[in-house]
């Protein structure tokens, strides 16, 4: 990287060449005010707040305004920013931008935490001259996640440009012009972009904000963090998540420079609503006779029913989740012993997950970061939503087509913060994204093809791909004109990439589609060293679970009785047949479940106890990467729920009869852990252990600021009660401790002086859009291989031919809707649609049926009544059906089903 | 004296038609360039001539031509677009051309399209204008008709294809980049510069973006040659010009006048002086965005250094007259309330300065005003300074308003003493 040296207010610095100068002075430190520049997104000089003084030499005495964020930075630059008329100047922008902002900051949710609050007292803009009306706006209906307040607009343009160029947003734009130009939708409606809840952060003030944290309001600095990792899908996205009362009050995106920067998916910043839900599991219920109903029990009474229940005789089941922390599995597998150990995952995902997890072990393929996605130059995407099923990884991929612009605009002497002219220069132009998928895509609009074929379609595909790469690999010899040349067309392109990635998951549950991924992947690595494989599993810790030695859900099926069953946060029924599930409980003489909300697995258990969701408690999740990443308990403790761990932590003590716990703290979990698995040894060497200080104290959750903790418990006690202590983690409960730049993995909250909105982020960053200081949180605990092992995946043959008289229905997965506990957060479940299945027209017309009509499905033993979507893109015989919605029954997918049209 | 641009321009009378036009030798510098001149030559002929832009920013038209990248493979395709957009208050010399002799532009954007290659070429319309555009329209038709446009012109092997696209009507497409962003189909919003047009413009390529009375000038200079353009004018700057004037004068109009004529000379002789009953007071020269000029000055020479000399702008060189029975503080107010309201909001200074300075006008003119409102005035004419704002938008609205609060500092105090406008 070329420096160059630069002087600022006189004194000499060294910055990166390319950069700009604002760009420079954030990174050095130096406050300099702006709106409408943010670091992931560049520069347009709209607001022109970031004004400084430029000197032509050291004998140019005048100088002239320049706006930092739109001048690259030079050798020998010589930039004022403390003189009287650059001051006077931004004072005057500010004050400009006043003179229509209402007053309105202490009935303002973005009070507090407002960039235009800060930029106001940082420029010194004080008293108002204006004296006349302010001109005012209607405010319009967003929908439930985002609330809209546009009087307080300051026409950063950040929004659109966030929405519309960054995510690819259509239903938010700006209207007018002059100063009356209006940020909002072309009608009140809700916003439909899973993106939206960005708009919250990149919004400087208040015009959107989050209408689920405003339901239980708190100002940040009243607020108790903790540093978290989103359980939404396998992506990881780092989130903090704030407490105060005891209660959730919301979730914000935590930066990591690896994996998702400054954004987070609105599944991972609303679907937090849960944990305050009023059926919570708070208490321990006992059935004590079968067919009896679920009682409230005291500990005691639980811990003598444990000491007969998991007594050494019996024969014991554990089944984990894909859902719970690492350590809550290795928990129950300590308990149960790896014999007994079950994944909790039905027979095909565990199969799927596991072939990907060998694979990457063995192979020498890279599996990116998401940060490294946003840098591939060609893309494919072989069977999986993204949208829908990683929405993140969707959202890295759209940037992924923009670095071909980024190296036109290089070319022609345009640095690729200067975001308009780049984007004018480039126009269209893509760096190429191939989507090879069932059903219509987010990504089709910047795709450069986008193919819809049934799944055995899209195998052959990639099979016929991977054989043009490698002639090693096996190559199906069905293929038609048209596909040979698209496979042609593509294989070559990725071959001649700089940085190829392949993208695939295991979310279409086809064994052939996940081989034919992988066979691709090694094919082209054997043609291009640069290559990335990012394939996508269906829950946070999907990967952490694989690690670990188990078994299937439908291994199960061949014990004939068991003792003793153990279910770890997990409802069943969402991963087998009711059928299969019914005859599991049957057989279990008793059962026990760990969970946070009530579920139909929850209903069938003798003993149930109170599992602390991911903000009660600390834990590891793996993700799809192998990136494992900790959260951190937010809330304090609330007798009697507890962390998963510490419940089976006292099954163990009931079962052996030991006197003292089997692991005092949560370092001790993680000791034995790394000590009985040592695949997850970088938790213990790579990840602060409790005992961790900072200059001799614990890390606070909250900002100096915190007020009320002496008079906050007054209703129940006068006397300051005593602070939650925190033993498992070197984060305390208070605002005492040593707040200043903790580890990247540790951080609770952004502040630095003069910084009380999010922006405060950039002091924690060793540059704009770069990386935490000290290196971003999380390791990876898998790396290519040095020596690739992997073998080609022989050709399987199809098995559609066998269903001439069904259609062959695939799942779609929804980001709002497919995932369990999200669609419990009450914004959230406004978004689920109801149940529907996608029929292509012709199809449609065969059954008879027309949009938004019923049919009734048959499929293995369901049957059930469902709305039909005609839906375009879909091949012929090939119908998608909403998967794991709220209230459907489980159905293996795919599958193949008959349709009969319903008569009212 | 020669009127070249305007010799065949009869009010009330129908445009010549291709023939006619082509027959007056018309069309001659179109044949000559194609057949006789490298593409580089015409442009260093258009620089030799010193031709500045004339619409508004004197811009020389050679330099800006030479700037578009010129090597075959790389800078397809280039575009020409000739900006039409006429909305500078006071200012309606396009319009005469536009609707008085559309061939005479057609015949300048196709030399002007040859000399920097452009395959397409735009004219971007004042809505308003629908005589222009169908006096454009019909000469279009006559163009292709005759070769002159289309493929192979003229047997030269050069292609071009020129487009008329009517504007939605606001101020700021007469910015060059809002303009390309406009006719683009995106707000109309001006661009970060540079890159400028030459290097991305329209669609991201190669772009030249031409006032109409310089582009109506390309033909003739190559017909007639660089030495010939330089002689019709009375200053460095080479060619005649389209003055005119409006307000309280006895004959308001236009008139093709040598550059540098003065400003005297124009007033007095072309429009006949003032009204009976009204004194001069003050002038725009070129358009609303230029500062006063008043008596001290009516002996200038119109041209763009003489005006920059007299601390305004030549502009467009229509002039706007202020008399003595109308009042400077809403005569100014009546101008800032178009600029406020023609702000397309991009930019903080502009967007949410001009409104404010043009509530302080109405307030002074109806008698609310204070004196802390005049040094509000003030500092807005340095915060809305070049270099502050996005574009040149607010900075054109500062310069009647700096100059008016100099030149009618008293009248501006008097409606603040009595607390009433005392021309009511």
């Amino acid at each position: 990287m070329t420096m160059v040296k630069i002087q600022i207010d006189g004194k000499q610095y060294e910055v990166k060449q390319g950069k700009n100068l604002l760009e420079a002075g954030l990174t050095l430190g130096i406050d300099i005010p702006h709106f409408c520049y943010h670091p992931a997104m560049g520069s347009v000089g709209a607001c022109r707040l970031c004004a400084v003084k430029k000197f032509r030499d050291a004998d140019d005495k005048q100088g002239r305004i320049v706006m930092s964020c739109l001048e690259p930075v030079t050798e020998g630059m010589i930039i004022e920013t403390r003189d009287d008329t650059s001051k006077d100047f931004r004072a005057s922008v500010v004050e400009g931008l006043m003179t229509n902002h209402p007053h309105d900051c202490p009935v303002c949710d973005e009070g507090g935490e407002c960039h235009l609050q800060d930029m106001t007292v940082m420029t010194g803009h004080n008293y108002r001259h204006f004296d006349f009306k302010k001109r005012t706006h209607n405010n319009q209906y967003l929908g439930p996640f985002i609330a809209h307040e546009m009087n307080r607009c300051i026409q950063c343009y950040r929004c659109v440009r966030f929405y519309r160029d960054y995510a690819g947003g259509k239903d938010l734009n700006v209207f007018s012009s002059h100063n009356h130009v209006y940020f909002g939708r072309h009608e009140e409606g809700t916003l439909e972009s899973e993106f939206s809840g960005n708009l919250v952060e990149v919004c400087p003030t208040g015009v959107f904000t989050d209408k689920t944290f405003h339901k239980h309001f708190t100002r940040k600095w009243d607020l108790s963090n903790a540093p978290s990792v989103c359980t939404g899908c396998s992506v990881g996205c780092n989130i903090i998540v704030s407490e105060r009362y005891g209660s959730l009050r919301r979730v914000m995106n935590r930066y990591n420079g690896a994996v998702n920067g400054y954004f987070i998916c609105d599944r991972g910043r609303f679907g937090y609503e849960f944990v305050n839900d009023e059926k919570r599991i708070r208490t321990i219920k006992i059935r004590h006779k079968k067919n009896d109903n679920q009682e409230e029990a005291e500990n005691e009474t639980l811990i003598s029913l444990l000491k007969t229940e998991l007594s050494k005789d019996k024969r014991i089941i554990g089944i984990g989740s894909p859902r719970a922390s690492i350590e809550s599995n290795f928990a129950l597998s300590t308990l149960v012993g790896k014999e007994n150990f079950y994944h909790g995952i039905s027979k095909k995902e565990h199969l799927l997950t596991d072939t990907i997890l060998n694979f990457m072990k063995q192979s020498s393929i890279r599996t990116p970061s998401l940060k490294q996605m946003e840098k591939a130059d060609a893309v494919l995407v072989l069977g999986e939503d993204l949208v829908n099923t990683a929405p993140m990884v969707a959202l890295a991929l759209r940037q992924s087509t923009r670095n071909k612009s980024f190296e036109t605009a290089e070319k022609n002497g345009i640095p690729s913060w200067n975001d308009a002219p780049l984007r004018e220069l480039a126009q269209d132009e893509k760096s190429p994204l191939f989507v090879i998928t069932s059903f219509k895509d987010s990504l089709d609009e910047i795709a450069e093809n986008s193919i819809r074929e049934s799944y055995d379609g899209i195998a052959n595909l990639g099979f016929a791909m991977a054989g043009l790469l490698d002639t090693k690999a096996p190559s199906p010899s069905n293929l038609n004109k048209e596909h040979q040349n698209l496979a042609e067309k593509i294989a070559t392109i990725l071959k001649n990439a700089k940085n190829p990635l392949i993208v695939s998951g295991v979310h279409s549950g086809d064994e052939r589609m996940v081989q034919a991924a992988l066979n691709m992947a090694k094919a082209l690595s054997s043609v291009n060293k640069n290559c990335m494989l990012s394939m996508v599993l269906p829950e946070s810790n999907s990967m952490g679970l694989a690690m670990m030695p188990g078994k299937s859900l439908d291994d199960l099926a061949s014990l004939e009785e068991i003792d003793t069953l153990v279910v770890l946060e997990n409802d069943l029924y969402r991963r087998a047949s009711e059928k299969s599930v019914n005859a599991l409980f049957e057989k279990s003489k008793k059962v026990i479940v760990l969970d946070h909300l009530i579920n139909k697995t929850t209903q069938r258990a003798d003993l149930l106890l109170p599992a602390a969701t991911f903000v009660e408690a600390e834990g590891t999740l793996v993700s799809h990467e192998g990136r494992a990443q900790r959260f951190y308990k937010a809330l304090p403790d609330k007798e009697p729920v507890m962390e998963s761990w510490r419940w089976i932590g006292e099954m163990i003590q009931a079962k052996e009869q030991k006197q003292e716990a089997t692991w005092k703290r949560f370092d001790d979990l993680v000791a034995s852990l790394t000590h009985e698995l040592p695949v997850f040894d970088g938790l213990e060497k790579h990840m602060p252990d409790a005992d961790f200080r900072m200059l001799n104290e614990k890390v606070p959750r909250q900002t100096l600021r915190y007020s009320g903790r002496t008079s906050m418990n007054a209703k129940v006690a006068v006397s300051e009660t005593r602070i939650t202590l925190d033993e498992d983690s070197p984060l305390t409960f208070s605002m005492e401790g040593q707040s200043e730049m903790p580890p990247s993995s540790l951080t609770p909250f952004y502040w630095t002086p003069g910084w009380n909105s999010v922006q405060a982020l950039y002091g924690y960053l060793d540059e704009p859009n770069g990386s935490m200081k000290g290196g971003d949180p999380g390791i990876r605990l898998i790396e290519p291989a040095e020596n690739d092992n992997t073998e080609y995946f022989k050709e399987m043959s199809s098995t559609s031919e066998n269903h001439e008289r069904e259609l062959q229905i695939v799942p779609v997965y929804q980001i709002f809707g497919s995932e369990e506990l999200s669609t419990k957060s009450p914004a959230l479940a406004k978004r689920i649609k109801d149940p529907f299945i996608y029929l292509n027209p012709e199809d449609a017309k065969a059954v008879g049926v027309d949009d938004d009509e019923l049919v009734h499905l048959e499929i293995d033993d369901n049957k059930l009544e469902i709305k039909v979507k005609i839906e375009n893109s879909l091949p012929k015989g090939v119908v998608g059906m909403a998967k794991n919605f709220p209230e459907m029954p489980f159905v293996m997918l795919p599958g193949y089903g008959r349709f009969k049209k319903i008569n009212s | 004296m020669e009127r070249p641009l305007t010799e065949h321009i009869k009010p009330g009378a129908p445009p010549l038609t291709f023939e006619e036009y082509r027959k007056a030798g018309g069309y001659e510098g179109v044949r000559k360039a194609l057949k006789e001149m490298s593409p580089t030559e015409v442009t260093n002929l258009i620089k030799d001539a010193k031709l500045l832009g004339r619409g508004g920013a004197g811009f020389p038209t050679g330099v800006k031509w030479s700037l578009v990248p010129m090597e075959p493979d790389r800078s397809k395709p280039k575009y020409l677009v000739c900006n039409a957009d006429e909305m500078e208050p006071g200012t309606f010399k396009d319009r005469y051309l536009l609707e008085g002799n559309p061939h005479q532009l057609i015949a300048g954007m196709i030399v002007a399209a040859y000399a920097i290659q452009a395959d397409k070429a735009y004219i971007f319309l004042r809505w308003a204008y629908k005589k222009a555009e169908k006096a454009l329209r019909k000469a279009l038709a006559e163009a292709y008709e005759a070769g002159y446009l289309g493929e192979n012109i003229l047997g030269s092997g050069f292609n071009l294809d020129l487009n008329i696209h009517v504007s939605a009507g606001r101020y700021i497409c007469g910015e060059e980049t809002a303009l390309l962003n406009s006719l683009e189909g995106k707000r109309a919003i001006p661009r970060t510069k540079p890159p400028f047009p030459a290097a991305s413009g329209l669609f991201g390529r190669p772009t030249v973006v031409n006032n109409v009375e310089t582009l109506s000038w390309a033909s003739h200079i190559v017909s007639h040659g660089a030495a010939w353009f330089k002689s019709l004018s009375l200053t460095e700057t080479g060619g005649t010009k389209i003055f005119g004037v409006s307000g309280r004068v006895k004959n308001p109009g236009l008139w093709e006048l040598p550059m540098g004529t003065t400003v005297r000379e124009i007033l007095e002789e072309h429009a006949g002086g003032m009204t009976e009953g009204y004194r001069f007071r003050g002038a725009l020269p070129g358009g609303a965005s230029t500062d006063f000029l008043v008596e001290q000055h009516l002996d200038i020479q119109m041209d763009f250094a003489t005006v920059a000399a007299a601390g305004s702008r030549m502009g467009t060189g229509t002039m706007i007259i202020l008399d003595d029975k109308t009042c400077p503080v809403a005569f100014l107010k009546n101008i800032e309330r178009f600029f406020a309201l023609e702000s397309c909001g991009w930019c903080t200074p502009c967007r949410e300065g001009l409104p404010w300075v043009e509530k302080i006008l109405t307030a002074i003119e109806e008698g609310r005003g204070r004196m802390e409102h005049l040094d509000t005035l003030k500092s807005q004419t340095k915060y809305l300074a070049p270099g502050h704002t996005f574009c040149a938008h607010a900075p054109g609205a500062a310069e009647p308003l700096q100059s008016g609060l100099k030149y009618f500092h008293d009248d501006f105090v008097q409606h603040i003493h009595d607390k009433k406008c005392p021309w009511k």
